[in-house]
C-alpha cells in the first residue's frame, strides 16, 4: 500500500517536472510547478516529516508559486519571446545534464548507505523541531529571520527605485 | 519503485537535473527562477529522506535533516522575493525579461 501511494506521488512529482523544463508556454510551466510542489509535499508526509510537508504547502505553494505566477502575469505584455535557447546551446545543456544525472544515479544506487535495519514508526515532529530550533539551532534560526527581513526590505527598495526612476 | 532510500535519491536526482536543464536552457528570467526552485526542492527532499532512513546514533539527531530543509525553504522564499523584484525592475526598464537582452553591464 505504501509502495502504491509512493509511486503515485513520484509520478505526480516527476511528470509535471518535465513540463516545467520543456514546455513552450510559461503559464503551463508555472502550473506544472504547482503539481510538482504538491507531489513533493506528499513525499515529505510519506517520509514522516509532517511539519515540513505543511510548511512546503504553505510557503512554496501559497507563497513562492503565487509570486511566480504573479511575475508571469505582470511581464506577459508585448511580443511573445521564444522561451528557450536555440539548438546548439540546448544540446550542450542536455549533454551536461545527462552526465550529471548519470553520476548522481550511479552514486545513489551503488553507495552502501548506513541505512537503519528496521524503520521506526514515524513520530510527530513539530515539538522536536521546535525544541531544536530554539535550542541547538537558535543562532541559524535568528540569522534566517534577519535574512528574511533583509530580503523583504531589499525587494521593496529594488522594486520602488524602478517605479520612481520612470 | 520501492519505498526505500535509493528511490528517494533517484527522485531527487531527477528533480535536480530537470531543474538544472531548465536553468541552462531558458531565456525567460522567470523560467530560470522555476528551475532554481526545482533544484532547491531536490536538495530538500534529499535531506528529509536521509533523516528518515539513516541509522540513528548517539551523537547526531536525525531531525537535523528536517531543520536543514526548513532553512532551505526560508532561503528559497527570500531568493524568490528579491529575484522577482529584480525581474520586475528590469522589465519596467527594458520592457523585456529575456536574459539575452541583459548582456551589457552598462545598459
Amino acid at each position: 500500500m505504501t509502495d502504491l501511494i509512493f509511486n503515485v506521488f513520484i509520478l505526480l512529482t516527476i511528470i509535471p517536472c518535465f513540463w516545467v523544463a520543456l514546455s513552450s508556454n510559461i503559464v503551463h510551466a508555472a502550473f506544472s510547478l504547482l503539481i510538482t510542489l504538491f507531489g513533493i509535499a506528499g513525499l515529505y508526509v510519506l517520509l514522516g516529516a509532517d511539519f515540513i510537508g505543511v510548511i512546503q504547502v504553505i510557503v512554496y505553494i501559497g507563497g513562492i508559486l503565487v509570486l511566480i505566477i504573479f511575475g508571469v502575469m505582470m511581464t506577459q505584455r508585448g511580443k511573445l519571446l521564444p522561451l528557450s535557447i536555440q539548438l546548439p546551446g540546448k544540446l550542450f545543456g542536455a549533454v551536461l545534464t545527462g552526465v550529471i544525472l548519470a553520476a548522481l544515479l550511479l552514486s545513489a544506487t551503488r553507495t552502501l548507505w548506513p541505512v537503519a535495519a528496521v524503520l521506526g514508526e514515524p513520530q510527530l515532529t513539530s515539538a522536536a523541531i521546535g525544541d531544536l530550533l530554539l535550542g541547538k539551532y537558535l543562532i541559524p534560526f535568528e540569522i534566517a529571520s534577519v535574512l528574511l527581513l533583509a530580503a523583504l526590505i531589499g525587494a521593496v527598495l529594488i522594486a520602488r527605485r524602478s517605479v520612481r526612476g520612470e | 519503485m520501492q519505498y526505500s532510500l535509493p528511490s528517494f535519491l533517484i527522485v531527487s536526482s531527477l528533480l535536480f537535473c530537470l531543474g538544472m536543464y531548465t536553468v541552462l536552457t531558458r531565456r525567460n528570467a522567470i523560467g530560470i527562477l522555476m528551475g532554481i526552485e526545482l533544484v532547491l526542492n531536490g536538495a530538500g527532499l534529499n535531506f528529509v529522506a536521509f533523516s528518515r532512513f539513516l541509522e540513528p546514533s548517539q551523537t547526531t539527531n536525525l531531525l537535523s535533516g528536517q531543520i536543514f530543509t526548513l532553512f532551505i525553504i526560508a532561503v528559497a522564499a527570500a531568493e524568490v522575493a528579491v529575484a522577482l523584484a529584480i525581474v520586475l525592475s528590469l522589465y519596467s526598464r527594458m520592457k523585456s525579461i529575456d536574459v539575452e537582452d541583459f548582456k551589457n553591464l552598462r545598459g
